[in-house]
């Protein structure tokens, strides 16, 4: 039966890859991961000596737009990451297996790797009410979950509806969807978004085969290689902001100059991710490049923060935007002196911004302790 | 008699089981269930009708996009406007970007494994292989030693002990019959398609921000054309759209086409097979001159009734006699008793669980049992296939001369009949088909929008009823597409600038939707009635023939309650 499983190196070694590829693709995996020359060889050890871990792959109440991202990652393509990275040996979506072959393929990971695989869930999950409202081979997804977290080594909530419980968990949640973190007592590395970068999710993967479970989480639970910058701080459109410079209306001049999107709406303020630095699909775009502003979807409770096209002074508990945007009605925003005046208040607001930031990186710190990364 | 349960069926979006009844190796009974509700449509009740596109765009993340595009074209409807020129070219570009790769996806990875024997290609003559590819199309990866490597790898991957993906299927099954050869070749593409799929979507991602889930906006789209502007739509985007379309062109064409061709030659004989209903629904779509003028579709609207070719009926989504969606077998109750049919504009829903409490083996199925979280959506209540095999037939049937020419021409190289159409065969046929017209489209609807720019033409949105104080106080629309997987419409009614009800009727809700009062079977159901069943405890056959339709349940299920019931205080039975 299976015998030694081959490392990741003796499997590209076998595919025809040289020592040079090897260790390129480990600097660059090890750069996605943040971390820095020092830290290579511990990399190119790792990569060296683990065997394919096995994972599990559920899926509960969701649309599959994460399944649908994962297998848009471009650095590492999937087709390498399902030969060669993990072993996936079980996902509804792309597992050869139907019923009860497939049901056997997921109780012999969980038996045969007890502790040791991997459990991704992409999906929220409808607690309770007997579990009617989701059900898989005659058995509710709580049930499902729960075993499968039991024995899991490490869990992964994939996108906003297994983070947050995302579009089925607005208002009124007539479902009772439910995030997982909410049903198990065990850590779960959050990875929220609608969907999550293909890229990112890929990125977390390869984290956690190189270090194994201690990935650096914020206080919600998200890697901070990835949710630790607000989209706006990172917004290449920045500067437009800073200088009072917004689109008033959809395709009007300032839109087809690229200014900023935050009176169309805008959440790239309030939103952690990654999409302005890493962007979508290989590096192609995000929302606001494309003209869109950024709907929050990394965000607990997003769909109620709403309406998309308001923007985020009507809030309430947004703070000093709403001075801002006052001073801006009362004169004008569209005049010169209106522009000016937004621009002073936002400025404040900035300061304001890198200071709770600040505190909020202190308080993360508390949480997690000093240093990541351990072994 | 057996009975068997396939549940989950896995290579699908979202959560299906089937049970047959099989006697004499052939399925005589059939039951379809729907086995996950979210609710969408009560969480869109009040809100903006601008920001609806966003929510019904999470009902799938597989056809991402076709919800989003139904939804604006709804609100555009029930406010009374159209999009620009340059907008409506946009979407187009955008949603035959979708078609080319979700069925690109369908074929190989959600549908092949039904007909390619992955282990069976570990003993394939790779050099025979390589003859094989390169008798078929002119596509460059065709060497002895590309196959060879490929080769290799699986074999290295199932030598590992750790077959993940492919553990536990059914190889070697009796009804494989491709060559060991032919098994390879298909083994090779579908790691190409895997790694090709990324690339085309880009598309969405330059005009719509990211994919899955690009943005889209009421009233056009949320990009600016600007030439003359590096923050814009600018000619380095368009040259990248360019390639994508022209290696889509490519891939569709040398890989794809043949593959499908290939692979069909081989299994002639389920071109007899699974063809279930008889009647057809499309609703059109790629308008080329305005959503509201449907005669000028690229993908013509209408209905076929008993396979009858010489006639194309007209439908009406918004005639209250011609829509109405049924829950006799779903878990819902109506006011008005459960035989009653709804147009969705005055549909209801109220939970009404009346199945096993989980866990369970088989669910009830007797005459008077729910069995399903899908409704049952009917045409003036008759059962209608959806998908890529109704678009064809009513673009055939309507005239359409590129469709008719696809269609001879691919009967008569198979060498089969025109009966051969309504089958599991026909259905996968089709959706290649449209998919080799739909990447050529795609070519054209591009060089129309750079054409329109050039022209001086670069708006993208209509402003005028943006703001809801600009609507009316009360009004209602309907947007329709065709979906990938079939006729798929939204409905709205808005009051005071917010949602009133909001409903969705899909097309997995017509194919995989349960009996209705008549009991009469819809598409899945009827489809596999007939079929033969080689091995009780490998049903391949139910795979073939459900895959063939490209479920996606999700979308499927959902509800309404127009009159904002909390229903997760409804007590389940």
């Amino acid at each position: 039966m299976p015998k030694k499983l081959p490392s990741f190196w003796e499997a590209i070694e076998e595919k025809g890859y040289s020592r040079r590829d090897f260790l390129r693709y480990c600097s660059i995996a090890a750069a996605m991961a943040g971390i820095e020359a020092a830290g290579l060889p511990k990399v190119v050890r790792a990569f060296e000596k683990k065997s394919r871990p096995p994972v599990i792959w559920l899926h509960f109440q969701e649309c599959t737009c994460c399944s649908e991202s994962f297998i848009r990652s471009s650095h590492p393509i999937v087709a390498d990451v399902i030969l060669d990275y993990l072993s996936l040996d079980y996902t509804e979506t792309l597992q050869a297996a139907a019923g009860h072959q497939a049901e056997k393929c997921l109780q012999d990971t969980i038996k045969n790797s007890r502790g040791e695989y991997i459990l991704l869930v992409e999906g929220s999950i409808p607690a309770g009410n007997d579990g009617i409202f989701c059900m898989i081979g005659g058995r509710s997804a709580e049930q499902i979950f729960k075993e499968a977290a039991q024995d899991a080594g490490t869990i992964i909530a994939w996108g906003s509806c297994a983070s947050n419980g995302c579009v089925q968990s607005a208002k009124p949640n007539p479902t009772n969807a439910t995030p997982i973190h909410k049903l198990t007592s065990k850590p779960v590395i959050k990875v929220p978004g609608c969907p999550p970068i293909a890229d990112v999710m890929t990125g977390v993967i390869t984290h956690l085969l190189v270090y194994g479970n201690v990935q650096q989480l914020d206080s919600q639970g998200r890697p901070k290689e990835f949710y630790s910058r607000r989209v706006h701080d990172t917004c290449y459109r920045r500067p437009y902001y800073d200088a009072g410079l917004f689109v008033e209306s959809f395709d009007d001049e300032n839109a087809r100059k690229g200014y900023c999107l935050y009176k169309m709406g805008c959440k790239g303020p309030v939103t952690y991710n990654a999409c302005a630095v890493t962007k979508w699909n290989e590096g192609t775009s995000f929302p606001i490049q494309s003209g869109h502003g950024c709907i929050g979807c990394s965000e607990d409770n997003f769909w109620d923060n709403g309406p998309f096209y308001r923007h985020l002074p009507n809030f309430p508990g947004f703070g000093i935007e709403s001075t801002a945007d006052t001073i801006g009605t009362t004169l004008g925003v569209a005049t010169a002196a209106g522009i000016a005046a937004h621009a002073v208040a936002t400025n404040i607001r900035k300061k304001k911004l890198i200071d709770g930031q600040k505190e909020r990186a202190l308080k993360d710190k508390d949480l997690n302790g000093d240093e990541g990364g351990k072994e | 008699m057996a009975r068997i349960v396939v549940d989950p069926i896995t290579r699908i979006e979202g959560h299906l089981r089937i049970e047959a009844v099989v006697e004499n190796g052939v399925i005589v009974d059939a039951f379809s269930s729907g086995m996950m509700v979210r609710g969408l449509e009560i969480i869109l009740k009040g809100r903006d009708p601008r920001d609806a596109w966003a929510f019904t765009q999470r009902a799938c993340g597989v056809c991402t996009t076709v919800h989003a595009l139904a939804s604006v074209r709804t609100v555009e409807d029930a406010i009374g406007i159209s999009v620009p020129r340059n907008a409506e070219l946009i979407r187009n570009i955008m949603e035959a970007a979708l078609y080319v790769q979700d069925h690109v996806v369908h074929f190989y990875h959600l549908h092949a494994l039904d007909w390619v024997d992955v282990v069976s290609a570990l003993s394939a003559n790779p050099q025979s292989t390589s003859a094989i590819a390169q008798s078929i199309s002119s596509w460059p990866k065709s060497s002895t030693g590309y196959f060879r490597d490929v080769q290799k790898r699986i074999k290295t991957f199932v030598e590992s002990g750790q077959l993940g993906i492919f553990a536990n299927g059914y190889w070697g099954h009796s009804a494989f019959k491709l060559p060991a050869e032919v098994n390879l070749l298909a083994v090779a593409h579908y790691l190409e398609a895997l790694e090709w799929q990324k690339e085309l979507v880009k598309i969405h991602a330059i005009f719509g921000g990211k994919n899955p889930h690009p943005n889209y906006l009421v009233g056009g789209v949320p990009c600016s054309i600007n030439l003359h502007e590096v923050n814009a739509i600018n000619s380095e985007r368009l040259n990248h759209v360019a390639k994508l379309i022209k290696d889509a062109n490519t891939f569709v064409n040398q890989v794809y086409i043949p593959d499908l061709m290939a692979i069909a030659g081989y299994y002639k004989d389920w071109g007899a097979i699974g063809g279930g209903l008889s009647n057809y629904l499309s609703y059109g779509d790629f308008p080329v001159n305005g959503y509201n003028n449907s005669d000028s579709f690229k993908i013509p609207r209408g209905i076929i009734l008993d396979r009858d070719l010489s006639t194309v009926h007209p439908v009406d989504t918004k005639n209250a006699e011609e829509v109405r969606e049924y829950i006799k077998h779903s878990w819902y109750k109506y006011a008005g008793g459960d035989d009653v049919g709804l147009h969705p504009f005055e549909g209801e829903t109220e939970f009404n669980y009346t199945g096993p409490k989980p866990p369970f083996d088989n669910l009830q199925t007797g005459e008077g049992d729910k069995y399903s979280w899908v409704k049952t959506p009917r045409w003036k209540d008759k059962a209608m296939e959806v998908g890529p095999l109704a678009r064809v037939l009513v673009a055939y049937a309507s005239g359409s001369k590129e469709v008719q020419e696809i269609v001879n021409s691919t009967l008569k190289t198979l060498d089969v009949p025109v009966g051969a159409l309504f089958s599991t065969l026909g259905r996968t046929a089709a959706r290649g088909l449209e998919t080799k017209l739909i990447v050529g489209w795609l070519q054209g609807f591009f060089d129309d929008l750079v054409a329109n720019i050039k022209s001086g033409d670069t708006t993208t949105f209509t402003r005028e009823k943006w703001e809801p104080s600009s609507w009316p106080s009360t009004c209602e629309g309907v947007g329709m597409t065709e979906a990938p997987r079939g006729a798929l419409a939204h409905f709205i009614k808005i009051k005071d600038g917010i949602i009133d009800n909001y409903q969705l009727v899909v097309p997995t809700t017509w194919n995989a939707s349960p009996k209705d009062p008549q009991n009469q079977r819809s598409s899945f159901e009827a489809a596999l009635i007939g079929t033969p069943v080689a091995n009780l405890d490998q049903p391949l056959e139910i795979l073939r023939t459900i895959h063939s339709f490209d479920p996606c349940l999700a979308c499927a299920v959902h509800l309404y309650d127009p009159d904002g019931k909390l229903i997760h205080e409804i007590k389940v039975a």
